[in-house]
């Protein structure tokens, strides 16, 4: 005998991550929730709102930060916090280059794996038990395998072949000191799911997620943004395209789509007819390697 | 995928290492278009594949782990997400090897369906192998639909004689475990054949093809219709020390519906209150039901906290149940110690009292005594509770009738239980 319940597919999902997000805060002593500014994190942040107004939120906003932002995403990110009267935590790598924690091989190499570090000593330093994520499992294979609630061990690593069971959605948080929690409320859905509520709710995103002209040069399937920190190389022919972010992340390693969807139902219509998958499309480091993410992950990348 | 579609279908696969359930699973993927050209084009070129040239590793579409695929095995479970303009699917792919059968217990308890798959080209006279038997026996007790796919038929010609001979042998497991009419289908995962579409192939073969088949089922029971049963995830205080203070009551409904002015039931002392309100973010509803996540307030000042659990009265509480539990841990059943019972969000200190039979896997016999409980054991226990459980049947209602035991000093969750009666 098969049990089901009425809902639509939205509300669902909705609240089925609603419900998670309780769980995380409910079962933690001190979690934080990574907010960015892309648009998951948007989206995770106004589910959190979700579940838990009128009161305000029960955990900070944290950011661990590149140094390598696109222009606008920071100040959509300081801007969210302060309208929402929530309190903001920002970790920078650039403190953990300083500190020597993050050695890099040149001065613009990419700050992307980098992260894991900024991010595991930002935990150390505010005792961060449990960090709320917004990765969905569509995004890449080894997201794929990983629990809604995601157990590291004191050095923040994933060990993916020994998972802790997961039953039905009786999410046991309990650890060890030291140890902590990832938690995924957005583990099921898709990146179409996260347009159409993005949609439906209205969920205010940065611009660069909307057809713009930005200077660019070819290199391989990609178009890779001309910026401070990545300028053209010499002799590289920069071109004026009508493009589009479909993920935001550091400078150095995400590209953006040729694309003329200049609001949210043309993303959407877009979405649909897409033959390349989001992070294939846009992301660099995970073409370093066939298992780049679950490398990071292993280093303690959320 | 729209707004409007309501039909989740969750799929787990289950059968014996190296049936192939992991190429099924990147076949569906495949066949329903549900994989990207990046993805597709990153399969061609994998390090480990065993494809042939110019041919496509479908069970690297799951196995995604560095060791997964250097091995050729899967060792946790992958979730994967596609929909056909009728229904909208999540795939789960669990591993075959008893070691990771823990794995396989999760994957199965977030599905709905579970396809068993059997290798037709390695059975002697139709034996079955432990782990079909196994995963035949865990899908059933967690309450899953079973499908069975009897795959590698192209190493058998697609003999009819051969698969009667399987079908044969599921057929009798069925009966044994209590399943009625499993619908069979012979398919070969690599090529495609009656998995998406039926086949040329097997010309005798008057069924439809997989995917038709975990499409067009039943429904099931709808949970709306189930009592009412509302684990608190957490109290909300609004103008929390003024005299107009009110508290309200997050959380997810497990089961039924409640509406303004219905009587509900505060935990196993049964304190009668009135809902005045439900509340969500931006909305007062008038009434609310199974799988929204709402927040109630009620008349009086309950004192109910997380953990407690309101009901629509129509309730039996027990101390002593008897389940079954599949026992994950690495760590062996110790009948002096305490474990922590958790069932919704309620956390309950409980011992295993006995072990009612363990049930062996080579016959599928009740093995009676009290044995030890070790990794991977199937058992009926009978369990006592500090303090009153909610005992609904996992059978009448999964939602409530489902419990994790924890252990208290490793933090482990140790067995997935499935509450079975009232000792």
């Amino acid at each position: 005998m098969t049990f089901f319940s009425r809902l639509l597919h939205l509300d669902r999902l909705e609240s089925e991550a609603i419900y998670i997000l309780r769980e995380a805060a409910a079962q933690s002593r001190n979690p934080a929730l990574l907010f960015s500014g892309g648009k998951d994190s948007a989206v995770l942040l106004h589910l959190a709102l979700k579940a838990f107004r009128p009161e305000n939120l029960p955990f900070p906003l944290l950011h661990v930060d590149t140094g390598h932002n696109f222009e606008g995403v920071t100040q959509f990110r300081d801007e969210t916090a302060a309208r929402l009267g929530e309190r903001l935590v920002v970790a920078q790598v650039e403190e953990s280059i300083k500190r020597g924690s993050v050695r890099l091989a040149s001065p613009t190499a990419s700050r992307n794996a980098a992260q894991a570090v900024t991010l595991l000593e930002s935990i150390e330093t505010h005792g961060f038990d449990l960090l709320l994520g917004g990765a969905r499992r569509d995004e890449d294979k080894a997201r794929a395998k990983e629990r809604v609630f995601s157990h590291r061990d004191a050095f923040g690593a994933w060990n993916p072949k020994s998972q802790r069971p997961e039953l039905w959605d009786l999410y046991n948080g309990r650890l060890q000191e030291g140890e902590n929690f990832r938690v995924f409320p957005l583990s099921n859905w898709t990146e179409l799911d996260v347009w159409t509520y993005i949609e439906r709710e209205k969920i205010a995103l940065p611009d660069l997620y909307f057809a713009h002209i930005r200077p660019v040069v070819r290199d391989g399937a990609y178009w890779r943004p001309v910026t401070p920190v990545t300028p053209a190389a010499e002799g590289q022919l920069v071109e004026h395209r009508l493009v589009r972010f479909r993920t935001v992340g550091d400078m150095t390693c995400t590209c953006p789509i040729e694309s003329d969807a200049a609001d949210v139902s043309a993303i959407i219509a877009e979405t649909r007819l897409s033959t390349l998958s989001e992070r294939g499309a846009t992301r660099m480091d995970d073409k370093v390697n066939e298992a780049a993410m679950e490398r990071r992950k292993r280093e303690g990348y959320f | 995928m729209t707004q409007t579609q309501t039909k989740l279908v969750r799929i787990v696969t289950a059968g014996s290492v190296d049936d192939g359930k992991s190429t099924l699973i990147g076949r569906i993927l495949h066949d329903s278009k549900a994989l990207m050209s990046d993805q597709v084009d990153a399969l061609s070129h994998a390090r480990f594949s065993r494809a042939e040239e110019g041919d496509l590793d479908l069970s690297f579409v799951t196995d995604g782990l560095e060791s997964e695929r250097e091995q050729g095995i899967t060792i946790d479970v992958a979730y994967r997400y596609f929909a056909t303009p009728q229904t909208s699917f999540i795939v789960i792919d669990a591993p075959g090897h008893e070691q990771y059968t823990r794995n396989m217990v999760t994957g199965a308890s977030n599905a709905d369906v579970a396809i068993v798959l059997v290798d037709a080209s390695r059975l002697h006279q139709g034996a079955l192998k432990v782990q079909t038997r196994r995963h035949a026996t865990i899908a059933h007790l967690l309450g899953l639909k079973v499908v069975f796919a009897v795959n590698k038929m192209d190493l058998v010609n697609w003999s009819q004689k051969v698969f009667q001979d399987v079908e044969e042998s599921l057929k009798r497991l069925s009966r044994s475990l209590g399943i009625t009419n499993p619908a069979i289908v012979p398919i070969n995962a690599r090529s495609g054949d009656n998995v998406v579409s039926k086949s040329p192939a097997a010309s005798w073969y008057q069924g439809a093809s997989l995917l038709d088949i975990l499409q067009n089922q039943g429904d099931g029971t709808d949970l709306s219709e189930l009592p009412f049963r509302f684990s608190i995830q957490r109290v909300v205080r609004i103008d929390g020390h003024t005299k107009a203070a009110q508290r309200g009551y997050a959380g997810r409904i497990a089961s039924g519906q409640v509406a303004v002015g219905d009587e509900i039931f505060v935990g196993p002392y049964r304190r009668p209150t009135k809902i005045t309100r439900i509340e969500t973010y931006d909305q007062s509803l008038d009434r609310a039901e199974a799988g929204q996540s709402v927040t109630l307030y009620t008349e009086d000042e309950v004192d109910a906290a997380r953990g407690d659990l309101l009901t629509n009265g129509n309730v039996a509480y027990a101390n002593r149940i008897t389940a079954d539990l599949c026992w994950l841990d690495d760590q062996a059943w110790e009948s002096r110690r305490r474990y922590i019972l958790q069932q919704g969000t309620a956390n309950i200190t409980s011992r295993i009292e006995s072990v009612l039979h363990i049930r062996d896997m080579q016959d599928l016999s009740e093995v009676r005594g009290d044995q030890a409980l070790k990794l991977n054991d199937i058992a009926l226990v009978q369990l006592q509770t500090q303090t009153p459980i909610l005992a609904d049947l996992f059978q009448d209602n999964p939602k409530t009738g489902a419990f994790i035991l924890i252990d208290p000093d490793t933090n482990q969750t140790a067995a997935a239980g499935m509450i079975r009666g009232v000792a």
